[in-house]
């Protein structure tokens, strides 16, 4: 077989493998509308909060080691030891619970019964707030998240490969971890909803509201579960993306290349968010090669949105989507 | 199901079933929407083991006082009692957490799941089992689980729907979800039953159906049953206490013979001429 074929071939694997990190981003965008109807802008941001604070934790990091400084005159930065990574991510996590019980609190517990499209303004009001809050407390710079997890090309596969068909892939181990990650992540969700006693409530809630409540389901306790799931779900991104390109500001953008995999998926399909970013992130490395030589390059940028257009156009309710037919 | 209730403490009915003490009491209960009175200073009560209707006409309030017992209305004035405490002011899933439990009148299931998993969120009050154990599907997750299955596909049996039980609800048709609505009530095992308008937009046949099956739930499990309805011929049939309201007021209170010959009562409901 002629080399472009395998190296075709080649880009699509590392599209598909880099699909997957934009479906662990739209996986929670998923969870928190299913269950609320809440458009989260803030799921992009909860994934950088999550780096900053598991990268802050495993560094020993003072928090908000600028504003003790600044007000008492003092210098310290750091405790002066390590968090071993496992640890440190358990921490994070309960961390990103605590944050889902203050969100319900003093968010969405006064909102109650609001438009949609307050609630989706509240939580871009929640955006910007975590993202000035992670930088108080942790720093602006960017750092670099190790967390032991495989990096760099997988010589194994290469050589292998090399043999079998005389042409050697390069696949980052990386993104085999995260392919791997996500598919249990789903497994397990999957899991929890369809067969656990609050799985079923929380689709009890996703589907009718008030009938949830006279079988006495708490909305409250389920959206503290939702958001503590959305946030875990967010940790796991931002491990990811942290481990690829670290931790800054710019993770917070990832959230943007989440809403066209929306836009495909269905805004309320676990299975489609997954689809959905493994067509985007497919297509989009797929349509590089074979295009953007003819346009000049740069196709990554735009090809996604502009495939959710057509989405749009054609299928809104996306591939995996609830159609919305309304009686009269 | 019921507490043994003591020998003293009851009265039989005609048909052989036993109706006990004060179960649920509402006291002088007022309901506003801001200037419109919903109630105005209703008492009535529920005794343990009886059927207890509502009627009225159109906008007499029913559905509000069904509302107000099940916690998602809350009255600006009165009492309500249940089990011979003052009841605080609740949310509705903590009122069903009490054991009272209740359908609607314009069916609120949940459409995407199937029968039997509509079925087994009515039994969400009875697990015991954390959101750990449920997570990891420990084993007594896993016991629980069994048992609660069993006692729904009781109630499945009970009300004929065994050829419906993996069919999700939203494409049942309307007489069918009434019936699966009321499994999922039945299934909290509750106290107190409320039912708002079970009969409502059914032919003849459903009708005599879902009578049938109100009628055996309260013979054979015992349980107390509020209910609402517009057809008379029905509520007059099933219930051994009627409360008739009119205008957000109580107009009558008592047994259907006497309701029935009540002057206000007809009054309210034939009309009348004003010379």
């Amino acid at each position: 077989m002629p080399e472009t074929v395998f190296y075709a071939l080649e880009v699509m694997l590392n599209g598909l493998m880099a699909g997957i990190m934009y479906a662990l981003v739209a996986l929670g965008f998923v969870l928190i509308f299913k269950a609320s109807g809440i458009f989260n802008y803030a799921q992009g941001v909860l994934a950088l909060f999550a780096a900053l604070t598991l990268v802050g934790i495993m560094e020993g990091q003072v928090p908000f080691a600028h504003l003790i400084n600044a007000i008492f005159g003092t210098s310290f930065h750091t405790f002066g030891f390590k968090v071993p990574a496992l640890v440190a991510i358990l921490i994070t996590a309960a961390i990103m619970t605590l944050l889902a019980v203050l969100v319900e609190r003093y968010i969405l517990k006064h909102l109650v019964n609001q438009e949609p499209i307050i609630l989706f303004m509240a939580t871009i009001g929640l955006a910007y707030f975590l993202e000035g809050f992670g930088d108080v407390m942790w720093g602006s710079d960017l750092k670099s998240l190790d967390v032991g997890l495989p990096k760099g090309i997988d010589e194994t596969i290469e050589s292998l490969t090399s043999d079998w068909f005389g042409y050697g892939f390069f696949i980052d181990r990386l993104d085999i971890v995260a392919a791997i990650v996500a598919a249990l992540l789903v497994a397990a969700l999957t899991l929890f909803s369809q067969y656990s006693k609050q799985g079923r409530a929380l689709r009890a809630v996703a589907d009718d509201h008030q009938a949830a409540l006279s079988v006495g389901i708490s909305l409250r306790f389920i959206w503290v579960l939702v958001w503590s799931i959305a946030g875990i779900v967010a940790l796991v991104a931002g491990i990811m993306w942290g481990s690829k390109s670290g931790v800054q500001f710019s993770l917070s953008l990832i959230a943007l290349k989440a809403l066209p995999v929306l836009m495909l998926g269905g805004f309320t399909s676990i299975p489609g968010a997954i689809v959905g970013g493994l067509i985007i992130g497919m297509g989009e490395k797929l349509f590089e090669f074979l295009i953007g030589p003819l346009v000049g390059g740069a196709t990554e940028n735009w090809f996604a949105y502009v495939l959710a257009l057509v989405f749009l156009v054609f299928r809104p309710q996306g591939l995996f989507g609830e159609r919305i037919i309304e009686r009269v | 199901m019921n507490a043994q209730i003591p020998l003293s403490s009851y009265t039989m009915t005609a048909d052989g079933r036993k109706i006990g003490a004060v179960l649920m009491e509402m006291k002088n209960i007022t309901l506003r929407f801001g200037g419109v009175k919903a109630i105005t200073d209703i008492s009535f009560d529920i005794r343990e083991g009886e059927i207890r209707s509502i009627i009225g006409p159109n906008g007499a309030g029913k559905s509000s006082m069904l509302n107000v017992i099940s916690g998602f209305y809350v009255p600006q004035e009165g009492e309500v009692w249940f089990r011979g405490a003052r009841r605080p002011q609740m949310k509705p899933y903590e009122v069903a957490r009490q054991g009272i439990a209740r359908t609607f009148q314009n069916i609120a299931l949940f459409d995407g799941m199937s029968v039997l998993d509509n079925i087994m969120t009515g039994r969400l009050t009875l697990m015991k089992t954390g959101l750990l154990a449920q997570s990891f599907w420990w084993g007594s997750a896993e016991r629980e689980e069994t048992a609660h299955r069993e006692k729904v596909e009781k109630i499945i049996d009970f009300l004929e729907i065994q050829a419906i039980r993996k069919t999700p609800v939203g494409r049942l048709p309307y007489g069918l979800k009434k019936r699966v609505e009321l499994a999922r009530a039945l299934a909290a095992e509750p106290k107190l039953l409320l039912l708002d308008e079970p009969m409502a937009g059914m032919n003849v046949e459903e009708k005599e159906d879902m009578c049938r099956f109100i009628l055996d739930v309260n013979d054979e499990f015992g349980t107390t049953i509020a209910l609402i309805e517009h057809d008379m011929g029905v509520v007059m049939d099933l219930s051994d206490r009627v409360v008739v309201m009119d205008y957000g007021k109580k107009i009558g209170d008592g047994t259907p013979d006497e309701v029935r010959n009540n002057q206000a009562v007809i009054d309210a409901y034939l009309g009348v001429s004003h010379e």
